[in-house]
């Protein structure tokens, strides 16, 4: 029977919100934000590589058709004079004239760019970058050194971190990608934490200032109001993660599909053309490395465990923290009173927030270690360590001093709430509300 | 008995809120529960809704100590009521309904029933936000008795009806209780107390200050008080008979103690037609006034 009237609550703070608008816009325009962060970079580059034409004139005879060879730039060698020809190239359909003379190699600041419009600097620097690449390799020529030797020397550090634990079982780690992940977590439940907590106070405070709260508890008891109202926002908050991994996953899956196949043959191009140069420079694209180094975090971390924690800590620390709020909520009669209490409830969000900052700077570090266990900085803190990897029993120890921080905090909120719903007219204080920990009932 | 009030005590923290209060309730009676602000009303009402419970004493409901599984044989509406204002208010009395243990199904088909009998079929879809305080008012009388409770607590349920809706409600008041509905009125209006109630009950100073059926109440507050009509001229000294006022042919006369009426209109009745003899009975609002006022003196 009273676990029928708690499901009832459950389902209408449920689906009140899910019907908001708000609920809605929120859903969809975080996936639309992050699926863009991820397109528009790529769709302004592929806008970019519209092909520009440059006339050249080498007075040196140092370049040949096949040095000039470039994704973006098509070369047309020409003679002349170079005060003729600056002022001609762009009636004969050319984007820029470079003029570079016979000592380039004992002056390289000889070299000219003349423009028609400002065309922007990446032309400018794959021009430069050709003829560097070129004057470089002659130097070294000059120098005694062959370019294979060159080559040789440009070697790529590119370090696997190895966790071993003290049973000598290895796992490949990554620090790079386990901070990235660490990071996106401790972010999620910093907002999330503050978002729900706050929505409940909302939904306390509204029962209390439109008084229908004194019919609802003349049908369910307080705690049950309070727990099915804490438990529905939180099942919108799951909803809500759901919506944004499945909506962003799809978006960036229908993004990639439209822009996949130019993609793919982008990234042929580059690499037939990195592959035809000589002593090429080019290394790897940033996107690539970050990928890669994402791919290892999830291949080294136990990612069932990993979500399961991420929805323990979820969970549980906004039940503390949104307990807490509505019993702020119960304590006043509007959202502009509240404030004044509201800010003893975000210090330790933000303080959190600002510890997993250190946290991911030094997972093993004392800080990080109490930050993790206290109840009110675990959820943050202990889901930023756990990519770079946590004792068993450290994790399970701050899970169980965050149930007990919980069930402290439940209780407080509780009498204090119980009082508050009823309580019209009074300028509460810290000190009243003191007082009515110890009501009876 | 519907409902037992025995010797319950409650206190706050500053103040004594109810002094071992007792009242009995009888079945399928209107029954008024009286008092100035702040004499412990409210917090009787709420010890009764089980929403705070008394620090001593005991509360019997339908034969058996009140508990959690009366709540749904209770119906409260509270004098501060309110609604969810973003709901609309077919969805928000569904809720309220099932809340107080109703079946989906059963819940709709009597909620139906209420918005037809009290002309408002079309309001199920519309917002609460949308409606004016009076629609407001008939959406949370529905609230209060869609469950069909054996008590309903009606907390000045006529603040801010205007006559109509207010006639309305007095009229469904009378058919619930026809029923066999017991109806606790929580109220200062003594034009209603009058006019609905069979029992009365004051609360001053948290304490039962009078208590009993209205007629008998009344009998006993009476100043043995006359209005006389008559043809004549009527002397001003008669035997255990005062005049209070003369006016044209008709008068107000006073009996003192142990002169009963058929005395006085002996005396009368010798010196002028006697057309009409009429005891004036005290309306409630002067026990009331001199109830309240005799007791604040004793404190």
């Amino acid at each position: 029977m009273h676990m029928n009237k708690i499901l009832l609550i459950i389902q209408r703070e449920y689906i009140t919100r899910v019907l908001k608008k708000s609920f809605w816009i929120s859903s969809l325009l975080a996936p639309v934000l992050i699926t863009a962060i991820y397109a528009i970079p790529i769709w302004l580059a592929m806008k970019d590589k519209e092909v520009k034409r440059v006339e050249i004139l080498d007075l040196s005879g140092l370049w040949k058709k096949s040095d000039l060879v470039d994704k973006e730039v098509v070369f047309v060698f020409t003679t002349g004079k170079e005060q003729d020809l600056k002022m001609l190239f762009a009636s004969k359909g050319y984007d820029a004239f470079v003029s570079i003379p016979n000592d380039v190699l004992t002056n390289p600041k000889g070299v000219h760019i003349y423009t028609a419009k400002n065309i922007g600097m990446s032309l400018k620097e794959s021009v430069e970058k050709l003829l560097q690449n070129k004057v470089r390799h002659e130097l070294l020529l000059k120098a005694g050194i062959s370019p294979q030797i060159y080559e040789s020397t440009q070697v790529d550090i590119d370090s696997k971190t190895i966790t071993v634990s003290t049973d000598g079982q290895e796992t490949r780690s990554s620090s790079g990608g386990a901070m990235i992940l660490a990071g996106i977590m401790g972010l999620v439940l910093y907002v999330t934490l503050l978002l729900y907590g706050s929505q409940v106070m909302n939904g306390v405070i509204e029962e209390k200032s439109s008084r229908i709260i004194e019919v609802i508890i003349s049908s369910v008891k307080p705690y049950q109001l309070l727990l099915g109202k804490i438990i529905g926002v939180g099942l919108v908050g799951l909803t809500q993660f759901l919506l944004w991994i499945v909506l962003t996953i799809g978006l960036t899956q229908v993004t990639s599909k439209l822009y996949g196949e130019k993609v793919k043959n982008n990234l042929t191009q580059i690499k037939q053309i990195d592959s035809g140069k000589q002593g090429s420079l080019i290394s790897k694209s940033e996107e690539e490395s970050t990928m890669s180094e994402v791919t290892k975090v999830l291949e080294s971390t136990n990612i069932p465990m990993v979500i399961a924690a991420f929805l323990f800590y979820f969970f549980v620390g906004y039940m503390l923290y949104s307990s807490l709020f509505a019993a702020i909520g119960s304590a006043v009669e509007s959202a502009t009173e509240a404030q004044q209490f509201t800010f003893i409830v975000m210090i330790p969000i933000i303080l959190s927030f600002l510890m997993a900052q250190y946290t991911m700077q030094d997972p093993d570090s004392n800080i990080a270690f109490w930050a993790s266990m206290i109840p009110f900085t675990s959820p943050i803190n202990m889901m930023v360590r756990l990519p770079y990897g946590v004792p068993t029993w450290e994790l399970i120890l701050s899970m169980v001093l965050l149930v007990l921080g919980f069930l402290g905090c439940s209780w407080v909120s509780a009498r204090i709430y119980r009082v508050g719903i009823l309580m019209y007219g009074k300028k509460v204080t810290w000190k009243e509300l003191g007082k009515w920990l110890f009501y009876k009932e | 008995m519907i409902l037992s009030v025995r010797q319950v005590v409650k206190k706050y923290s500053d103040h004594l809120a109810l002094d071992h209060i007792d009242l009995e309730i009888p079945r399928a009676k209107i029954f008024g529960l009286l008092g100035p602000n702040g004499a412990g009303k409210t917090s009787l009402i709420r010890i009764i809704n089980q929403i705070t419970a008394p620090d001593s004493g005991q509360i019997i409901f339908d034969g058996e100590p009140l508990s959690a599984k009366h709540v749904d044989q209770i119906g409260y509406l509270p004098e501060e009521r309110g609604l969810y204002k973003k709901m609309k208010v077919g969805d928000q009395l569904l809720y309220l309904a099932q809340l107080k243990g109703m079946s989906k199904s059963e819940a709709i088909s009597k909620l139906k029933d209420w918005f037809i009998r009290l002309d408002i079929k079309d309001w199920w879809n519309k917002p609460v936000d949308d409606l004016s305080k009076g629609m407001q008012q008939k959406t949370q009388f529905i609230a209060t008795v869609v469950h069909e409770p054996k008590l309903l607590i009606l907390d000045e349920p006529f603040s801010g009806f205007d006559p109509i809706n207010a006639n309305m409600l007095k009229d469904e008041i009378l058919a619930i209780k026809e029923r066999g509905t017991t109806i606790l009125f929580s109220t200062h209006r003594m034009e209603t107390v009058e006019e609905l109630c069979d029992d009365i009950a004051l609360i001053n100073h948290s304490r039962v200050v009078l208590a009993g059926e209205k007629a008998e109440v009344q009998n006993r507050y009476k100043q043995h008080i006359f209005k006389i009509r008559y043809l004549g001229n009527l002397p001003l000294e008669l035997k255990g008979v005062e005049v209070l006022l003369v006016n044209g042919q008709s008068a107000t006369l006073k009996l003192s103690a142990g002169i009963s009426s058929n005395q006085a209109i002996s005396q009368i009745i010798a010196h002028v037609d006697l057309l009409e003899f009429q005891e004036l009975i005290p309306s409630f609002n002067d026990i009331f006034i001199q109830v309240v006022n005799e007791t604040n003196a004793y404190e």
